[in-house]
């Protein structure tokens, strides 16, 4: 059932970001929450982006929809430049690109009867006939898992998190989109319920024919869903591969860390106590040259003289690293 | 079990009332953690793992209705004034909470905390005080500790007040250390190093420690002993080895499959458990798990199982159907 893209890029790519940046000011200060982000993701794929909090994941996310406008770069969707699109442009393109977030229960209005929520992106986008509405509501909450006769009339704090998750994924679904950018839509989940949304995502996916992009903090879970991964690190990307080859041979150092750092459950692996200590610098004042330097266990001189770029280190994996792994 | 028995908990039961009626939130515990030992507490949001730490702390919500027995070396808790819990809490029973930003007080310095702590148990002058403190901070890896002192929890990252949170709550040499969910608000590489400096503190310091967590990998490297709680109940309790080898009770099981795993193929479908946990508030007659379990029959829906032995004294579960150790279920 699942549609399996091929990793690499193809030339029918359906969002392109070329040299993303996005900047805000913070007092006087300038935060560089994404600085010259460029990647591409294939129709039908699945990117995942994983990086710890603070690396400008979400603001990436948010950023490629036009949540939040970037300081400069652009963001082709299917051909087209959304940096440059305004007003009701904007807000076509806007149906066929969604969002889910973290929390979903506070992303559900507490006052509004699920039927509603779900519905209100019909309403917006101009469909008329109650009947309609009310028949495209009842699909996309079956498909998504959930009884709509007794689901429609109720309000959000009646539901579970897990639930409000199938909810906030249906109301995504309503208007066909073709692309979803979904930001830690499982991190609030416990574990048994995380398991079903993650096999719910991947069963819309196919279903639906989406495009996604993945955004998380935690390997495992992104592993569990991506063709391909970007690992990201205070606004920049250190390395770009598909899932597979990136988790058994990350060629960035940082990747390595983040994967000898997850836990496993497993008594017999001992936990790796190599995992140097500190903490990301601050985006306020980003380290020069290769940011992750201040952290990694093989800078020298030239990681902070000279910003590496991503280059191919292996079919279809892209490295930002002057002492690359591999 | 080697060494002395530091905590025993008996026969716990915490139970809250709610508009909706009784929520039974811990619901008959019994524990035990040796001296220098570490015991991780394994559930799911709602279970009680929680609850069951607060019963232990008596730092319960004043509505919550607590019976059995909690001793902690020689002394029976539920019995002590509030005078006496207080001068035990901090000194020998330290607890580390999930976010540190709670547990500090935001408009006092890093420094007046600790000392103050110092100062109530310890009895120290304002120089020793100080002096500890800074030798405090420097052990659990703060760089630059003396002008930490004189900074505000604000001022710090998640991952240094957690290490400011654990210079506190070490500051007295407690005997028995409970981190509540100590790592879950932060990122992967601070919770590994986090996670170190618990595991070597407690070794320096010959200290017990209980870890609570959703995390079966959290405790899987790191505890001696582990105790799967599902709706309130220890569902499972054996040594870490032991468990993850042999694990019996369907939920662990369950739960230790729902993970996705870094080694499996992109897009293997996940092993979910479906439903959820049921209403603590509606009690099942027959085991809490025998909705969600895919090896349940009539029993197990009438009838609860009790928390037993099975070949090994150590190794206890709460199950009629539980997965025989040859059977390679897992697929």
């Amino acid at each position: 059932m699942m549609l399996r893209s091929a990793p690499s890029i193809s030339s029918d790519a359906l969002l392109e970001v070329d040299n993303l940046v996005v900047e805000y000011p913070v007092g006087s200060r300038i935060v560089h929450a994404v600085s010259g982000v460029s990647l591409q993701i294939a129709r039908g794929e699945t990117l995942g982006l994983v990086g710890e909090s603070g690396c400008g994941k979400s603001t990436l996310g948010r950023a490629v929809l036009q949540l939040r406008r970037p300081t400069s770069g652009r963001v082709l969707f299917d051909g087209h430049d959304l940096t440059e699109m305004q007003g009701d442009a904007l807000r076509l393109m806007r149906r066929r690109v969604q969002l889910i977030f973290q929390d979903p229960i506070a992303s559900l209005n507490p006052r509004r009867k699920i039927g509603d929520i779900v519905a209100e992106p019909l309403v917006i986008a101009g469909v008329k006939d109650p009947e309609k509405r009310k028949q495209l509501v009842h699909e996309v909450l079956s498909a998504v898992g959930l009884d709509p006769t007794p689901v429609v009339g109720r309000l959000p704090h009646e539901f579970s998190g897990g639930q409000c998750q199938r909810i906030c994924i249906a109301r995504a679904l309503i208007l066909n989109p073709e692309f979803i950018v979904c930001d830690e839509p499982v991190s609030a989940l416990d574990v048994s319920i995380r398991a079903q949304i993650l096999n719910l995502l991947e069963e819309m996916k196919g279903r639906f024919g989406l495009t996604l992009l993945f955004i998380a903090h935690d390997l495992a879970v992104v592993k569990a869903v991506s063709d391909r991964v970007a690992v990201m690190y205070l606004g920049r990307l250190c390395e770009v591969g598909p899932s597979e080859q990136l988790f058994v041979k990350p060629a960035h150092p940082y990747t390595a860390l983040l994967i000898e750092a997850i836990p496993m459950p497993d008594p017999d692996v001992r936990p790796a106590e190599t995992v140097p200590v500190g903490e990301p610098p601050s985006p306020i004042a980003p380290p020069s040259g290769c940011r992750f330097r201040t952290r990694c266990p093989r800078a020298d001189q030239r990681c902070s003289d000279e910003m590496p770029e991503l280059r191919a280190v292996a079919p279809s994996q892209f490295v930002a690293c002057h002492h690359p792994l591999i | 079990m080697t060494g002395t028995t530091l905590l025993s908990v008996e026969d716990v039961i915490v139970d809250l009332p709610t508009p909706r009626g009784n929520l039974r939130a811990v619901d008959h515990v019994d524990l035990v953690v040796g001296a220098g030992r570490t015991l991780g507490i394994v559930g799911e949001s709602g279970c009680g793992k929680t609850m069951l730490s607060r019963a232990i702390l008596q730092l319960l919500p004043k509505k919550a209705k607590l019976s059995g027995r909690v001793m902690f070396d020689g002394q029976d808790l539920l019995q002590l004034s509030p005078e006496k819990l207080r001068k035990l809490r901090g000194r020998s029973l330290a607890v580390v909470f999930q976010d540190p930003m709670t547990s500090l007080n935001p408009v006092l310095t890093i420094g007046t905390q600790l000392i103050e702590t110092l100062q109530e148990h310890l009895e120290l002058d304002d120089a020793a005080a100080t002096r500890r403190s800074v030798e405090l901070l420097a052990a659990v890896g703060i760089p630059a500790p003396e002008q930490r002192l004189a900074q505000y929890p604000h001022q710090l990252s998640g991952g240094m007040r957690q290490r400011v949170a654990i210079a506190i709550a070490l500051s007295c040499e407690p005997k028995l250390l409970i981190a509540d969910e100590p790592t879950t608000a932060l990122d992967v590489t601070i919770q590994a190093q986090i996670l170190d400096l618990l595991a070597r503190e407690q070794r320096r310091r010959h200290m017990a420690m209980i870890i609570i967590t959703h995390d079966l990998g959290v405790v899987a490297g790191r505890t001696d002993e582990v105790a799967v709680m599902y709706a309130g109940r220890v569902v499972e309790r054996a040594p870490t080895p032991a468990l993850f080898k042999k694990m019996r009770m369907p939920y662990t099981e369950a739960l230790l499959a729902a993970l996705p795993k870094l080694d499996a193929a992109p897009h293997t479908p996940l092993p979910a458990i479906s439903g959820r946990p049921p209403d603590p508030t509606r009690p099942l007659k027959g085991c809490s798990f025998s909705p969600r379990c895919r090896y349940a029959l009539a029993r197990c829906q009438n009838e609860k199982p009790a928390l037993e032995a099975a070949e090994t004294s150590a190794h206890q579960f709460a199950c009629f159907h539980p997965i025989e150790a040859h059977a390679d279920a897992n697929a």
